[in-house]
């Protein structure tokens, strides 16, 4: 196809869709809607199945159920469902079942305004499940992001076989930007699950190397395993040993943290000859760049650091880059939690300058460039 | 004969298993085991979902492939791999804590939706796992650690929210009726479209000591006074009925509109045919 | 019965949990709690194979067996 006006939403499944998405299971709620009611449009056309759940528990559970019959699966909420979502995350990661969340932030807390944008939910998708787990997760900041980070959201997802929050705001999920989705160049390949060894007996799919995930053949294809939420053991079984639950949660850990390098990604401009730079992520990154760019027009020398990759947050080039650049704007829709990553990163020596955004609207570059402006001149 | 479906059908290496001394779960998977051999069951076509319970422990003894999932959300979970498996025979087993409680509005939906999805519930009218709290289905002043005197609220009738939701097979045994759970449990499994078989089992331990039952057998008589065969239950008055647990074959439906059908019929259409 | 009157009950004292339901039901009252509060076998002999211990042991502790196999 040509270029064509495209929502961010729509994009997501756009992409989806290329890396092989065949289930999505969903439920209704704003600004997210629009990526449930695509794949129920989309999916029967590729093979994929949609099904519309009862509520967003069961919707990841559906998904997770899906996942463990073979199939790439994805759901798709906004912070109340996100919330509720909680519990089965935490099984999908304990259990190492390949999925993809969306999450499009809009603000909170609870009901509060389903049309408004926020990035209120940035710790909730690190910490919001119970219990020591990694997280992974991406935010794209533009549609074709939202089409190319999908993708490799998927590609993680089944690479450390864990679950990977795909981060979106509502600005971000109802944008429109004429993009031609056939022309967009360096797509992932997403390896697929196997091969499995044909001898079915007694294989035991948590027995991996104390750095890597483990691979769950489809079920119901002659492996005979467990799969639990509770510590278990290389057949999945339960087990109360300590030694094994140390490794255990270790692994799930380690097998992050061996391709962390990989798995992170950033967009830095301008940081060669800055004076302070802007950290912001997502929607809001749209106004630092607008910002930054007006800034260097008038002399100001702004840098502008994006993470794509949210979690893991790229603490190590944020670090070098403090150890030059002492001044640090931080623009981000909450009350500030971004912010205590890029506070953990840094030397003492650096003065952070946090933007809140908690209005309900994405914060303008003309804030941006005041605040900038007005640090660089201290 | 036990012992040979118990070797062709259990994980030998992890059993006796951890329920207690009398409980009724026991005799429900022993029934459900001569149950898959009646239908001639295929192990690596099957796959076995719980959630949390003493019930849900029962799939860390079967052999087969097995999904231990989380409190109450197991039908979902099947929901999502039947979809996209019509190729498999998938089963599920819960508590009535987990599948009425917590699990309430997934079983309904489950029911409404037709799926293909066998659901046994072990129904011990309380919580066991967790000491003996109050579940949906603990009668009316009967007590409970979270009714200790006495519970106050009335009890569900599994099999009637059952069919009220649309499921097309139901029906309803008690661990008394040991032949009769083996026959229900074959024919649920052999059901097209969602199949629903309500177990009422004894809970000795959490729920028996404390309402007055001596010991497990004192509650299988007690189950088989209570009970009453539904061609029986069809000509009593609702009066006569009360306290009673009626058994067997409560509806069977021929299903015309299971899920799994629409869904695949709605992709040929956009695949020509081809899948 | 003549096809069983080869079978014996046997218990498992391995998996008996010492519960009382077979001993409970079974008809012939052959069964009794031992000095472990397992099940025994009193008198083999006078099973009627009815299977009930079997079918209603929830352990799988109990089974009728031919007469002199092991369990």
């Amino acid at each position: 196809m040509s270029a064509k006006l495209i929502q961010g939403n729509e994009a997501v499944v756009y992409g989806a869709i290329k890396a092989g998405l065949k289930f999505f299971a969903g439920y209704p709620i704003t600004p997210s809607t629009e990526i449930a009611e695509m794949c129920a449009r989309e999916l029967p056309k590729v093979g994929g199945v949609f099904i519309q759940m009862e509520d967003e528990i069961s919707s990841v559970a559906a998904c997770i159920g899906a996942s463990l019959a073979g199939f790439r699966s994805m759901s798709a909420t906004s912070g109340p469902g996100f919330s509720l979502m909680q519990e089965n995350i935490g099984y999908a990661i304990m259990a190492e079942v390949p999925l993809v969340i969306v999450n499009v932030q809009r603000m909170g807390p609870s009901t509060g305004i389903a049309t408004a944008p926020s990035q209120s939910d940035y710790m909730q998708v690190r910490w919001g499940t119970h219990g020591d787990h990694p997280m992974v997760s991406f935010a794209p900041f533009s549609v074709e992001e939202c089409f190319t980070e999908v993708i490799r959201s998927i590609y993680w997802s089944e690479r450390i076989s864990s679950l990977v929050v795909l981060l979106l705001d509502e600005v971000v999920a109802h944008m429109r930007e004429g993009i031609d989705i056939d022309s967009i160049k360096n797509v992932i390949e997403i390896p697929d699950r196997g091969p499995f060894p044909n001898e079915r007996e007694n294989y035991r799919p948590y027995k991996v190397d104390k750095d890597k995930g483990a691979k769950l053949p489809p079920l119901g294809m002659g492996y005979r395993f467990n799969v639990t939420g509770l510590v278990h053991d290389e057949l999945g079984f339960p087990v109360e040993d300590p030694e094994k639950t140390k490794d255990l949660i270790k692994r799930l850990h380690n097998k992050i943290d061996a391709v962390e390098s990989e798995i992170i990604s950033y967009d830095e401009r301008y940081t060669d000859d800055a004076d302070v730079i802007i950290i912001s992520y997502g929607s809001v990154a749209r106004s630092s760049l607008r910002a930054v760019r007006e800034l260097r027009k008038n002399n100001f020398k702004v840098g502008f650091f994006r993470p794509i990759t949210v979690w893991p947050f790229p603490s190590k080039r944020v670090r070098e880059l403090s150890k030059r650049i002492k001044k640090i704007v931080v623009a981000e829709m909450s009350m500030g939690q971004m912010v205590l990553e890029v506070e953990r990163s840094v030397g003492d020596d650096c003065q952070i300058n946090l933007i809140q955004g908690i209005s309900g609207e994405l914060i303008s570059p003309d804030i941006i460039y005041k605040t900038a402006s007005e640090v660089i001149s201290r | 004969m036990i012992g040979e479906l118990v070797k062709k059908y259990l994980r030998m290496d992890r059993l006796p298993h951890m329920w207690c001394p009398g409980c009724g779960h026991g005799i429900a998977l022993g029934a459900l085991l001569r149950a898959f051999d009646k239908v001639g069951i295929d192990k690596d076509k099957t796959v076995i979902f719980s959630g949390i319970g003493c019930a849900s422990r029962a799939v860390g003894y079967l052999d087969f492939s097995t999904v231990h999932t989380t409190h109450g959300r197991a039908l979902a979970f099947a929901t999502g791999f039947r979809l996209l498996r019509d190729d498999v025979k998938v089963i599920v087993i819960m508590g009535d804590g987990d599948a009425l409680a917590i699990g309430g509005n997934h079983f309904i939906h489950a029911c409404r939706r037709n799926i293909d999805i066998t659901a046994i519930v072990w129904n011990n009218q309380i919580y066991g796992m967790t000491g003996g709290q109050s579940s949906p289905t603990t009668p009316q002043s009967r007590l409970s650690t979270t009714t200790p005197y006495g519970n106050f609220a009335r009890a569900f009738d599994f099999c009637n929210l059952a069919i009220g939701a649309g499921a097309t097979y139901v029906a309803r045994a008690t661990t008394y009726h040991a032949s009769l759970m083996t026959e229900l449990y074959a024919s649920a499994i052999k059901h097209h479209g969602f199949s629903f078989v309500e177990t009422f089992t004894q809970c000795p331990v959490n729920y028996g000591r404390r309402n007055k039952f001596p010991d497990p057998a004192s509650m299988l008589k007690y189950m088989k006074d209570i009970s009453v065969p539904f061609k029986v239950a069809e000509k009593m008055g609702s009066d006569e009925l009360q306290g009673k647990i009626v058994i067997g074959e409560l509806i069977k439906e021929k299903s015309d509109v299971e899920l799994n059908e629409v869904v695949r019929e709605r992709i040929m259409k956009f695949r020509g045919g081809a899948q | 019965m003549s096809q069983s009157s080869h079978l014996e009950p046997v218990v498992n004292k391995a998996f008996c949990k010492g519960c009382g339901i077979c001993i409970e039901f079974c008809p012939a009252n052959i069964l009794e709690f031992d000095e472990h509060r397992k099940c025994r076998v009193t008198e083999p002999d006078k099973c009627i194979k009815c299977f009930q211990c079997e079918m209603r042991c929830p352990d799988f502790a109990i089974e009728l067996v031919e007469k002199g196999e092991e369990k």
